[in-house]
């Protein structure tokens, strides 16, 4: 079976922040890479229409 | 003076950024005081009790809801009509200052979900999740399906989710690290709240974020390393989830040549999930120190589990076992602090007799309650310990409280107040006017995320304070740890030299500055009872 996770600890991390940027702003200064996306509510900020849109698309 | 509501509906920021926006308004000449919020039922409670939503722009306030963004700003009428006038110049986002944003070309178009993230870094290999709790659950299986390990900082995601996405990662050989995950240190990388700690030869696998950083720091004092710092979410051990993801981290430690030792952190587990623990470590080819916040009895282990109940103690375990040379901190001697205690509670007046607890760290919050639980204290929290009392309402304290500040009541829309101190800073003052107070303990959590100054958000308020109780005549005392390194960017020793400066007592963990307070508690109540 693949094991991503313990591959994860023998090397080093790329990241991806979805949220507060500053997360992955910290990690950027400190020298990794970093993915920013830039995040908002989807479908006007209901979370249990986007979850049924998941489940059709 | 006037005070203005802004409403712009459905715009959506982080509240980190919104702090700072805040903190810009505040800083205009004329402005007393600014709030930029998303207009969560929490968030207009505590504008509605500061005097805003009234009169002017009232319906807008009212009509909004948590999509919705709200600027309060307090001051002097020319000043507040001089930001409401063009509220879109104060949220704009600075202009990316780092090199490798703009190497990559700053007009390129950021991704706007995570499968578009992935499809730009094919190699990522973890999702780090911040987005408010309702949203939280739909990202992270966004992330485990694009086969990313996720670290999910955000709170109130359901158990039967928190379930799901763990089974779902574990059948991958992925890991969910959270729900509410506020620390991890990956290959040296600190994500969420984390410390400038060296690496060296322990692994942790820590429930409780702050108990991380504690013992992370503390190892790091004594010149010791982690090689990776693994949390699991605060409920990882509850019955409901059963230790998922403590099980993946503990395998993947056990596997990784640059762990020596493990240490594993948490709040005493449900039954069913310490029994699956127990016989997991029991075959662990790696000793195991296993540190549950205030248990009275270890569950039964394999010969290589040491327990432990108090990080303090772990550390000192974890670093005897890992083969640390170096000589661990001497903890003051329990006559020293008695002694300085009994001082202290003889200066008090007969009406003090209160310990008023205001934690940024849950975890110090839940081990300063088992503290004076095993000194047969009894106190009042917003989140109790079995045998302590639960506070009817978190933001009024009754007799000895102990409030952890970061519970969801006062992160609602609004960031932890390891960020922004200004929830914490209006209780202190609060429990400062409180004449029945003797003491206030506070715990300070350095880190990159941290505020940029955590003692400083708080000395003039506890000088006030203390002044205030001075001329009514009582004498109160204030308590701190502070939990860091010497390499996080606010300076260890410096933070401790501005409390010390301002009288405040300072320990170096937050068990040593708990155990301070119980010893002046059980003066003063030796002291009521010889009346």
């Amino acid at each position: 079976m693949a094991e991503p996770f313990k591959e994860l600890l023998a090397g080093k991390p790329v990241f991806i922040n979805v949220g507060v940027r500053e997360f992955g702003e910290t990690l950027r200064r400190a020298g990794y890479d970093v993915v920013l996306v830039d995040w908002s509510p989807p479908a006007g900020g209901d979370a249990e229409m986007a979850s049924l849109l998941d489940e059709l698309l | 003076m006037i005070k203005l509501t802004i409403v712009r509906k459905n715009r959506y920021f982080d509240s980190v950024f919104l702090m700072q926006v805040a903190k810009r308004i505040t800083a205009v000449p004329g402005v007393r005081d600014a709030s930029a919020l998303l207009a969560t039922p929490a968030n207009k409670k505590v504008l509605t009790e500061l005097g805003f939503g009234h009169g002017e722009r009232e319906a807008d306030f009212d009509a909004a809801g948590p999509n919705d963004l709200v600027i309060a700003v307090e001051g002097e009428e020319a000043a507040v009509r001089g930001v409401a006038s063009d509220p879109e110049a104060w949220l704009q986002r600075p202009a990316a200052r780092d090199e490798s944003t703009l190497a990559a070309g700053a007009a390129q178009r950021e991704p706007r979900s995570i499968r578009e993230a992935v499809e730009a870094r094919p190699d990522s290999s973890v999702a780090v999740i911040s987005v408010p709790g309702e949203h939280a659950a739909r990202e992270a299986r966004a992330a485990l399906d694009q086969g990313l390990n996720v670290f999910l900082f955000s709170s109130n995601v359901s158990v039967e989710d928190e379930r799901a996405l763990k089974e779902a990662a574990r059948g991958r050989g992925l890991i969910v690290m959270g729900p509410d995950c506020g620390t991890a240190f990956l290959c040296g990388a600190g994500i969420g709240f984390a410390n400038a700690v060296r690496r060296g030869p322990i692994g942790i696998v820590g429930s409780s974020g702050t108990g991380m950083q504690e013992f992370a720091s503390l190892v790091h004092a004594a010149g010791s390393g982690i090689s990776h710092g693994i949390g699991t979410g605060s409920r990882d051990l509850s019955d409901a989830i059963g230790g998922i993801s403590t099980l993946t981290a503990v395998e993947a430690l056990e596997a990784d040549p640059g762990t020596a030792l493990i240490a594993i952190l948490s709040k005493p587990p449900g039954e069913q999930a310490a029994r699956i623990l127990m016989e997991r470590l029991g075959t662990c080819r790696k000793p195991v120190v296993l540190c549950l916040l205030g248990a009275s009895t270890a569950p039964a282990g394999g010969r290589r589990v040491l327990a432990a109940s108090l990080i303090d103690d772990a550390v000192e375990l974890a670093l005897r076992q890992s083969g640390h040379a170096g000589t661990v901190q001497p903890r003051p001697l329990a006559e020293t602090l008695r002694a300085m205690a009994a001082s202290e509670a003889a200066k008090m007046k007969p009406g003090q007799r209160h310990v008023r607890g205001l934690f940024a760290g849950g975890t110090f919050c839940y081990q300063s309650q088992a503290i004076f639980r095993g000194a047969g204290l009894v106190v009042h929290s917003n989140s109790p310990m079995a045998g302590m009392k639960a506070l009817a309402d978190p933001r009024v304290s009754r007799e000895s409280s102990f409030v952890d500040m970061g519970a969801e009541t006062f992160v609602e829309g609004r960031p932890h107040p390891m960020i922004d101190a200004t929830l914490r800073r209006r209780r202190l003052e609060q429990e400062g006017n409180d004449p029945t107070v003797a003491v206030i303990l506070l715990d300070f959590i350095l880190g990159a995320i941290s505020s940029r100054d955590p003692v400083g958000d708080l000395v003039p308020a506890i000088r006030a304070a203390r002044d205030s109780a001075h001329r009514r005549g009582d004498h109160l005392c204030f308590v701190a740890s502070v939990c860091g390194t010497d390499e996080d960017a606010q300076g260890l020793a410096a933070q401790r030299g501005t409390l010390s400066d301002a009288g405040v007592f300072v320990f170096s963990s937050n068990a040593q500055a708990a155990d301070f307070c119980r010893y002046v508690s059980q003066h003063l109540s030796l002291r009521k009872g010889s009346r």
